[in-house]
């Protein structure tokens, strides 16, 4: 069993999101070891990109902040070489295909397994093109993570086949950001791909306070917060990692509320 | 030319976002159908012809091929299609294609205008709703075809992210289909995006070669020697190139934009300063920095102010088939006035970059020789952002 699938072994999972390097790499430092402590049962890690097009303008913000104070993708993998020595919680990275097509695949890739990291995520990867990286992750251990949209449909049930570590379920259509309702029949998506695959399903998009976590827990296994985090990050900069940990906190007891 | 996956080689492809890829795959398929559609190809031959006013003249320039005392110049007059540019021709194939699929709301981005204009007019047309997307920058440099949008009752929405210029247009437009697809067809204006786009984009362009090839036939008898277009995504350019693809001996030259020089940061030359990389949807050539962060690209022409350059041109660089230059802001300047006081006619500052290397070439090639310069639109656009270039003040 892959890192990743143990981190949904002991119940519903809170996955925050960071992006490295926003406002400063000490700063992400602080802010992923408080999301450890808190609870968190998986991290993702945001590699900024130049023009991050499923991103919306909290998390775009963030990648700028990020690019605009020196972060690289190989201070990013230093970063992560720190954290190793203490956290333990399964990391996956966020980015976007060209930061590891430009890097050089086989280089990016053998670069995460080296560092300790489980799993990549790219929004602009879609079932189709995954060749792009498949094997070369297989070759490395690198869960490379789907992604199910509320506008899948009749391609649910492929893409949960033949998914890897965790499924991504994309709560609403647009980019990322809080949103006050979710509308989107999640139900019935986790429902299909319940009857495809074993692969745990984590519902991310709009998730902000811990009633939304709570609900999306309840409908899938875990809920990922991005926007929100990035926000606490925005208003208190250097000082935000203790905030961060109390949010992980709450989000985390809220998604335990959902376990039967 | 493309394969089933969409690739011209190793280039193309689709790499979008899930929430986008049934509309992409309902797209294709879509237009699969109706390009073999007698009716649908009838309705728009009809636009083409009544409403565009198509077929666009192929003009022997005679005054600047004898000024310029070598080859024979030919220029492909897309400036004189109705909103001014070669982009009407892909609008109203896509406009008449999204009524076709149920669609009532188009959106666009767009850089010099142009395209934001042409899809501004096929939505009015058509009685469908359109909201373009124009970097901020670029609706201070256009502001004359930000007016135009709205008074063809488009609601344009200026784009503050990046570079504020058209790369970040088409990653908001991008954005904003993401979050609704069910009504609204993304009219993208040049070939580049994921796939079917750069493909459904050609064909609707590829008239202009079609054209060229009958027209010169009728006037010389025979095949053009070269045919210049400017580059930005690339859209007058495959369309002036792609009929004569089959024809070995016609030499394709694509124009790109150098702005102040390819040894500058200050450039947006693709091929002659970008690598492999995967951006907006496709695998192509852009200008990027060691990490694959995109470049805050610069040219003085809005329309050719993009980091990337269309999969078919990254392709038909591959093969050796079509070559591209580079082709400065000082050039392009020079080549805009001189064909409007040698031929009366004001090009594009776009088209202006296709006109400067003809005017270099054309010297040292023999009389019997033929050059086809795409004008790819008119210059009105243009006339105040150039007489700032030349330190004059004047208002629009």
């Amino acid at each position: 069993m892959s890192r990743i699938r143990e981190a949904f072994a002991g119940g519903k999972a809170f996955i925050p999101f960071i992006t490295c390097g926003d406002p400063d790499l000490d700063t992400t430092l602080a802010a992923v070891k408080a999301c450890a402590e808190n609870g968190a049962d998986l991290i993702e890690l945001g590699i900024p990109f130049s023009d991050p097009t499923a991103e919306g303008p909290v998390i775009q913000g963030a990648n700028l902040r990020a690019l605009r104070g020196g972060v690289t993708t190989d201070k990013i993998f230093e970063l992560v070489r720190n954290l190793r020595r203490e956290v333990t919680v399964p990391m996956v990275f966020m980015t976007y295909a060209n930061v590891v097509f430009s890097y050089g695949a086989e280089r990016f890739i053998s670069t995460c397994r080296e560092i300790g990291m489980d799993g990549l995520i790219l929004p602009d990867l879609p079932f189709e093109e995954k060749e792009e990286f498949l094997d070369v992750c297989h070759k490395y251990g690198i869960d490379l993570i789907s992604l199910i949209a509320p506008t899948s449909q009749n391609r649910i049930a492929m893409i949960a086949r033949e998914a890897e570590g965790f499924i991504y379920v994309v709560s609403s259509l647009g980019v990322t950001g809080t949103r006050s309702e979710i509308k989107t029949d999640l139900a019935s998506i986790v429902e299909v791909i319940r009857a495809s695959t074993d692969t745990p399903c984590a519902i991310g998009f709009g998730i902000s306070t811990p009633e939304q976590a709570r609900k999306m827990a309840g409908i899938a296994d875990g809920a990922i917060v991005g926007s929100a985090i990035i926000k606490i990050l925005e208003k208190y900069g250097k000082d935000a990692p203790p905030y961060v940990g109390e949010y992980v906190k709450s989000m985390k007891d809220a998604v335990r509320q959902a376990e039967g | 030319m493309t394969n089933v996956n969409g690739r011209f080689g190793i280039h193309g492809g689709q790499y979008i976002p899930e929430t986008l890829m049934n509309a992409v795959i309902e797209l294709e398929e879509a237009y699969n159908h109706y390009k073999n559609d007698p009716e649908f190809n009838r309705e728009l031959t009809r636009l083409f012809n009544e409403y565009a006013g198509r077929p666009s003249r192929l003009y022997y320039a005679e005054k600047m091929t004898k000024d310029l005392g070598g080859a024979k110049i030919y220029l492909k007059r897309e400036d004189l299609n109705h909103t001014g540019a070669h982009k009407i021709n892909n609008v109203l194939g896509q406009a008449l294609l999204a009524k076709k699929m149920g669609k009532t709301r188009l959106i666009a981005e767009t850089g010099a205008g142009q395209h934001g204009v042409a899809t501004a007019t096929a939505a009015a047309l058509m009685g469908m709703e359109c909201v373009v997307f124009m970097g901020e920058e670029d609706t201070i440099r256009q502001a004359l075809n930000v007016y135009r949008m709205r008074l063809l009752g488009a609601e344009v929405i200026p784009v503050k992210s990046g570079t504020a210029t058209l790369k970040d247009a088409v990653s908001e437009a991008m954005r904003e289909w993401t979050s609704r697809i069910d009504d609204t067809h993304y009219c993208l204006g040049s070939v580049m995006g994921p796939h079917p786009f750069p493909t459904i984009v050609r064909d609707f362009q590829s008239v202009i070669s079609k054209e060229i090839k009958e027209q010169l036939q009728e006037k010389e008898g025979r095949l053009p020697d070269a045919v210049i277009a400017c580059v930005g995504g690339g859209s007058n350019a495959i369309g002036s190139f792609y009929h004569f693809i089959g024809d070995g001996g016609v030499r394709l030259i694509g124009c790109e934009a150098a702005g102040r020089g390819i040894d500058t940061f200050e450039t947006a030359a693709t091929i002659n300063t970008g690598r492999l990389g995967i951006f907006h949807g496709m695998k192509s050539y852009f200008c990027q920095d060691e990490y694959g962060q995109i470049a805050p690209v610069y040219s003085i022409s809005a329309g050719l102010d993009y980091p990337g350059i269309g999969p078919e041109h990254a392709y038909l660089h591959d093969t050796g088939r079509a070559e591209y230059v580079a082709v400065t802001d000082d050039e392009a300047v020079n080549a805009f006035e001189y064909l409007a006081r040698t031929e009366g006619i004001i090009p594009a500052i776009e088209s202006a970059h296709a006109v400067a290397h003809a005017m270099k070439i054309a010297p040292e090639m023999d009389k019997d020789r033929i050059i086809v310069i795409t004008i790819s639109g008119r210059g009105d656009k243009d006339c105040a952002a150039i007489a700032r270039y030349r330190g004059e003040d004047i208002h629009e």
